[in-house]
């Protein structure tokens, strides 16, 4: 069944990213700004996963991320993979890392907060992944994940 | 120091802190009317507190450099909707030091990455505030003649109080033992326990008073609000627990000293005033030298 979705609309060249949680697709889409992408684009999702129940999947036809571009999507999506795929092979995986700072992704939950009053990009320095805690440049205040909105 | 911008307490060293402390007692014992003489600081108080402002006025103008500014949003362009950036920006064009305090969080760490000369923190919102911490490790300084070994003891709004966060992070570098006196609801955050214990320094928490008096070295009062309550009924209980009278001193040290940010409501009973312990007017003065130190580092004049 797994891999007759793949089959389906497998890609010649390009970014296969697996392991999207379901939930977290559309902010997937949004931060990695697929919106301006003009190649070919599949998207897949409520897909049966044994580790996070239902699944999406991203196929980016041509497209290759930067890994910093790929860490963004860790406060979303940790457990996300991607395959490098050159003529119809898996040439390259990668999984996401946390990166040390996360800026311009996420809104400061404190609504005292400069960045909440003027164009600000917002920064955030990742205090921890695991129970994730962003402590915000500006205000210095910690936003959770409970109350992580993503811009 | 010189030319960068103190935003949070963090922002300088222990030895910065040092260097500061030893040129306020310079200030203060041999005044230098002359020294910021054709420096222009610009005051920039986007929300009024007049205890801060006169602060560094005082400190501005008794060494002969002149403030330029508004002491209130309203008397200034931010109400006719101009930008804290573009605010900034232009002020910075006029001045050698900007002084701002603002009610949003952050404001000033925005600010010192917009203005194109240092920002003096001088309040953002309920996030920090450090030269009230300077003049603070300078009273202690002055009244106990060290730093370091100090039993301190801070009272009342521990989860809310700027002061004392600010306080706790910089009094750490001096290995105090600290008592944490306040109400259930407003206790020490774990954040800042979990500081303390990561430098294997001491600490207690209480919710009365009792026998911790008579250990202090220090006694770091705050207001206790009831606004910050979610049952009004805990504040009724709780309210004249954090309040010192005059009976409470008669076990302290001689030389304990009673700090408070003011301004107090009760929670400083008026006749400790006169009693050798009462400090908290005689902290406010040290604010101006305090306030004189870091802007002479900061301008690089000392
Ligand atoms: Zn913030």
């Amino acid at each position: 069944m797994h891999d007759k979705v793949l089959n389906v609309s497998a890609i010649k060249n390009g970014t296969v990213i697996d392991h999207i949680p379901a939930t977290s697709l559309f902010e997937v889409i949004s931060i990695l700004g697929l919106h301006n992408v003009e190649s070919q684009i599949t998207f897949g999702t409520n897909l049966e996963s044994k580790k996070l129940g239902k699944k999406a999947i991203i196929k980016l036809s041509e497209v290759y991320l930067m890994d910093d571009e790929i860490n963004k999507i860790s406060l979303v999506a940790p457990q996300a993979k991607l395959n490098i795929i050159k003529n119809f092979e898996v040439v390259e995986k990668k999984i996401v890392e946390v990166p040390e700072n996360v800026v311009g992704i996420v809104k400061c939950f404190n609504p005292s907060c400069i960045t909440n009053h003027e164009r600000i990009v917002t920064r955030f320095k990742v205090l921890s992944m695991n129970e994730l805690r962003l402590k915000c440049h500006y205000c210095e205040k910690i936003t959770d994940h409970e109350h992580m909105e993503i811009i | 120091m010189n030319g960068k911008s103190l935003v949070s307490i963090t922002d300088f060293s222990k030895e910065n802190y040092l260097e500061i402390l030893d040129l306020a007692k310079e200030f203060e014992s041999r005044p230098n009317p002359d020294l910021f003489r054709g420096k222009v600081v610009g005051s920039l108080f986007f929300e009024p507190s007049t205890r801060t402002r006169l602060s560094f006025e005082s400190a501005v103008t008794r060494m002969g450099g002149r403030i330029i500014g508004f002491t209130e949003a309203s008397s200034s362009s931010v109400t006719k909707g101009e930008t804290l950036y573009d605010t900034i920006k232009i002020v910075s064009n006029y001045c050698d030091l900007i002084v701002m305090r603002h009610a949003m969080e952050g404001s000033a760490r925005y600010a010192s990455e917009v203005a194109s000369i240092p920002i003096i923190n001088a309040g953002d919102g309920a996030n920090q505030h450090p030269t009230q911490t300077m003049l603070d490790l300078y009273s202690i300084q002055k009244t106990q003649n060290k730093l370091e070994n100090l039993n301190i003891c801070l009272v009342g709004d521990l989860k809310y109080g700027r002061t004392v966060h600010s306080l706790l992070m910089a009094m750490s570098e001096f290995n105090s033992t600290f008592h944490f006196v306040s109400p259930k609801e407003l206790k020490m955050p774990m954040v800042y326990k979990l500081f303390l214990e990561n430098r294997g320094l001491k600490y207690e928490e209480h919710t009365e008073f009792n026998d911790i008096v008579k250990e202090a070295d220090v006694i770091y009062m705050t207001r206790v609000q009831k606004e910050r309550f979610s049952d009004p009924i805990e504040y009724e209980k709780t309210k004249n627990a954090y309040n010192l009278k005059k009976d409470m001193l008669k076990n302290a040290k001689p030389g304990m000293k009673i700090l408070h940010p003011l301004p107090r409501v009760n929670e400083i009973h008026t006749e400790i005033d006169s009693t050798p312990q009462a400090y908290y007017f005689t902290q406010a003065l040290n604010g101006v030298f305090a306030r004189q130190a870091i802007i002479a580092k900061i301008l690089g004049l000392k």
